[in-house]
């Protein structure tokens, strides 16, 4: 659930080499000899797959598909099948295109592993195709995108995107506090948290410094508890003041740990709650008043081994398919708004998404002057 | 005789003997020594050399000590002395706890059913370390935990308790697990070096118990004992994969601080900070090794006598 999880498996001390990094790549079973067809092939008429920026580029859909079989391959890392949906993505575009093989890596990386991981693999066939990054970093790394316009890009609005296609936003959510009703009392204000009857219950997913999701959950308390975006010492003093009160569990959620009930409360992405009533029935969604939302970004990896397939796989994830397969996954699509105009969107996902009345979306800037801050406010406050 | 004499006489032995084996020994011995030196160079010096280049100079390869300078900042400093307690305090108690039962073992019949049990006992617990461990201590001890149930049921809430997860008390816990059967496997052979003669030699001379341990067997096996505790220090010092699997929602110890540079991504850019980070542990280490040397050449000479 916390892509940061992660470390713990991946990477010992010894990480810290250059060498052992190389050692925690992906699993290279690629089965199919026709990824050979690999990088800068592909071109089945008009323009080369790794230079094309449109699958007009490619002389039309037909032919970035056919581009895309050829090579037979798509390597996809750090998407957790229980986040934001991505299990039934991967498996839509699998059952849509079987003859492109995924291979899925490193499923709880983070997004900075991500990058680190395109960098370590850079020109071999394991090295991934498409990214699914953290906006603070994509918008450092915006030097090993290769722009690509999905055949909705104008449809998306314009504070979602790079204009020439470099990253889009892909999916969103709210930042939302889910608790078990048989085992707490439903909270009505963040200061019920700091109650006798959430000792030891309340969690974070992941540790601020690290994990994206946990730094927007200091965010948003900040901004409820009258900070600003921008500034989360509120939302640290709350989290210190829960800690000394003995309610601040210091351990990751997974979908494991709810239903085991280790995590009776969490902090996390709506997308990362919605699909829990299914095995915990008692799991419920609070959200303060103050909601904030922030999206994910979608990239192809300008090295992709598979330049066809990472096209066709954007093309995919923002087709009315991939994008109700977030929304049902509780995110919000991008194209939310475009897709209820025309009418393709999934009404009963919609409708069952999150509500939140004052939603802040923070800005780049905020963003960074938060994690100014955060990073030594955090661990002074709660080492 | 003046110790000048014995040397030269060294000298020359040396080098007439390797000029009677003519030049092939030397190519012989290289070739014999060559995995060693790739394997020193590929897994101890380049690993070493890229935390050093990566401590000092700028991605774009330009020299700075911005890096180094990161390591006076109060969060590190912290980690550092956590790092540094952490693992002291496991090696201390881990020192005398494996070392009173290495001695309980050693007097045990040398091929009996005790001795084979705990000695191989030992020798997997000091290797069950890491995730693995985190789990049966979370799955013992946690929230839900079935140790924490069954005392719940005797009576005894410890459901809220956090113990398990702050640094000073479950995770010194959680290293102890494998810091004392190590323990017993290094300081084993030391004890076992006692001889039943000496306590004889001692007893005939009127000595009591105490005097023997006073005056022979603690002073014989004090550099051993030193020796081992160094060694569950740097140990302790180094693990990693346990603290991160059992602390998710801190960094308390230097080796996870590193991590969080490598892979966090609210926080970017920090690698070299991380390599930084990494020279301060290698120093930290270095300082540990070299005591060691130390006290191994005065305990060689001491039992040469």
């Amino acid at each position: 659930m916390s892509r940061v999880r992660t470390r713990i498996a991946a990477i010992s001390l010894a990480g810290l080499t250059a060498f052992s990094l190389a050692a925690c790549s992906a699993p290279t079973d690629e089965s199919t000899s026709s990824s050979n067809a690999g990088s800068g092939s592909g071109a089945a008429g008009g323009k080369d797959a790794k230079s094309a920026t449109s699958a007009a580029d490619m002389g039309g859909m037909d032919k970035l598909v056919a581009a895309a079989k050829k090579e037979g391959a798509l390597n996809v890392i750090a998407l957790p099948p229980d986040w934001a949906n991505y299990k039934e993505i991967l498996e839509g575009f699998q059952k849509k295109y079987p003859e492109i093989k995924i291979t899925s890596a490193q499923p709880d990386a983070s997004s900075a592993d991500e990058i680190a991981a395109a960098k370590r693999l850079k020109g071999q066939k394991t090295a991934p195709d498409v990214f699914d990054l953290g906006t603070a970093v994509a918008l450092a790394n915006t030097s090993m995108f290769a722009p690509y316009k999905v055949e909705k890009f104008d449809k998306i609005p314009a504070a979602n995107k790079e204009a020439t296609g470099l990253w889009v936003n892909d999916y969103a959510g709210l930042m939302t506090v889910g608790y078990d009703s048989a085992k707490v009392p439903a909270p009505t204000s963040l200061a019920d948290l700091a109650k006798p009857e959430y000792k030891g219950k309340v969690a974070l997913n992941g540790d601020p410094t690290k994990a994206g999701a946990a730094f927007v959950a200091v965010q948003m308390v900040s901004v409820n508890e009258g900070g600003a975006v921008d500034d989360p010492a509120k939302g640290i003093e709350y989290f210190k003041k829960l800690k000394s009160a003995g309610n601040f569990l210091p351990i990751d959620p997974t979908p494991a740990t709810i239903e085991s009930g280790q995590t009776p409360v969490v902090f996390d992405w709506s997308y990362n709650q919605t699909a829990i009533p299914a095995k915990v029935k008692t799991w419920e969604l609070w959200s303060p008043p103050k909601a904030l939302k922030t999206f994910y970004n979608q990239a192809v990896n300008k090295d992709a081994p598979h330049p066809a397939a990472a096209r066709l796989f954007q093309e995919y994830l923002f087709s009315p398919e991939g994008q109700n397969a977030w929304l049902k996954g509780g995110a919000t699509p991008v194209l939310m708004d475009a897709m209820t105009a025309d009418g393709t969107i999934d009404k009963t996902a919609a409708a069952a998404l999150p509500k939140a009345e004052d939603v802040t979306i923070p800005t780049p800037d905020q963003t960074d002057k938060a994690k100014g801050i955060l990073a030594t406010a955090w661990p002074k406050a709660m080492g | 005789m003046a110790e000048g004499d014995g040397l030269s006489r060294f000298m020359a032995q040396r080098s007439t003997s390797g000029r009677a084996r003519g030049g092939r020994r030397p190519s012989g011995a290289l070739l014999g020594v060559a995995p060693f030196f790739v394997y020193t160079t590929v897994f101890l010096i380049i690993p070493t050399l890229v935390v050093v280049v990566g401590a000092f100079f700028t991605p774009q390869g330009r020299p700075t000590t911005a890096y180094v300078q990161t390591l006076t900042e109060p969060v590190f400093l912290e980690a550092l002395k956590k790092s540094v307690l952490l693992s002291f305090y496991s090696a201390v108690i881990a020192g005398v706890v494996g070392g009173l039962l290495a001695y309980a073992i050693s007097t045990a019949k040398p091929n009996g059913l005790l001795k084979r049990f705990v000695t191989s006992l030992s020798g997997v617990l000091a290797q069950f370390g890491g995730v693995a461990l985190a789990f049966a201590f979370i799955a013992s001890f946690g929230f839900t935990g079935l140790l924490t149930t069954w005392l719940g049921k005797a009576g005894l809430d410890l459901s809220g308790s956090l113990w398990l997860y702050e640094w000073d008390k479950g995770l010194l816990l959680v290293y102890l697990y494998f810091q004392i059967p190590l323990m017993v496997i290094v300081f084993l052979p030391a004890v076992e070096g006692i001889r039943s003669q000496w306590r004889e030699a001692t007893e005939t001379l009127g000595g009591t118990t105490w005097t023997f341990w006073r005056k022979v067997g603690l002073p014989i096996l004090a550099p051993s004992f030193a020796g081992a505790l160094l060694l569950l220090f740097t140990n302790a010092f180094s693990a990693y994969a346990t603290a991160a699997a059992l602390i998710t929602q801190a960094s308390p110890l230097v080796p996870q601080q590193i991590a969080s540079t490598f892979s966090s991504e609210v926080l970017l850019g920090q690698e070299n900070v991380g390599k930084a980070m990494a020279l301060a542990m290698v120093v930290v280490v270095a300082i540990a090794m070299a005591i060691y040397a130390l006290i191994d050449r005065r305990a060689s000479k001491w039992l040469q006598r």
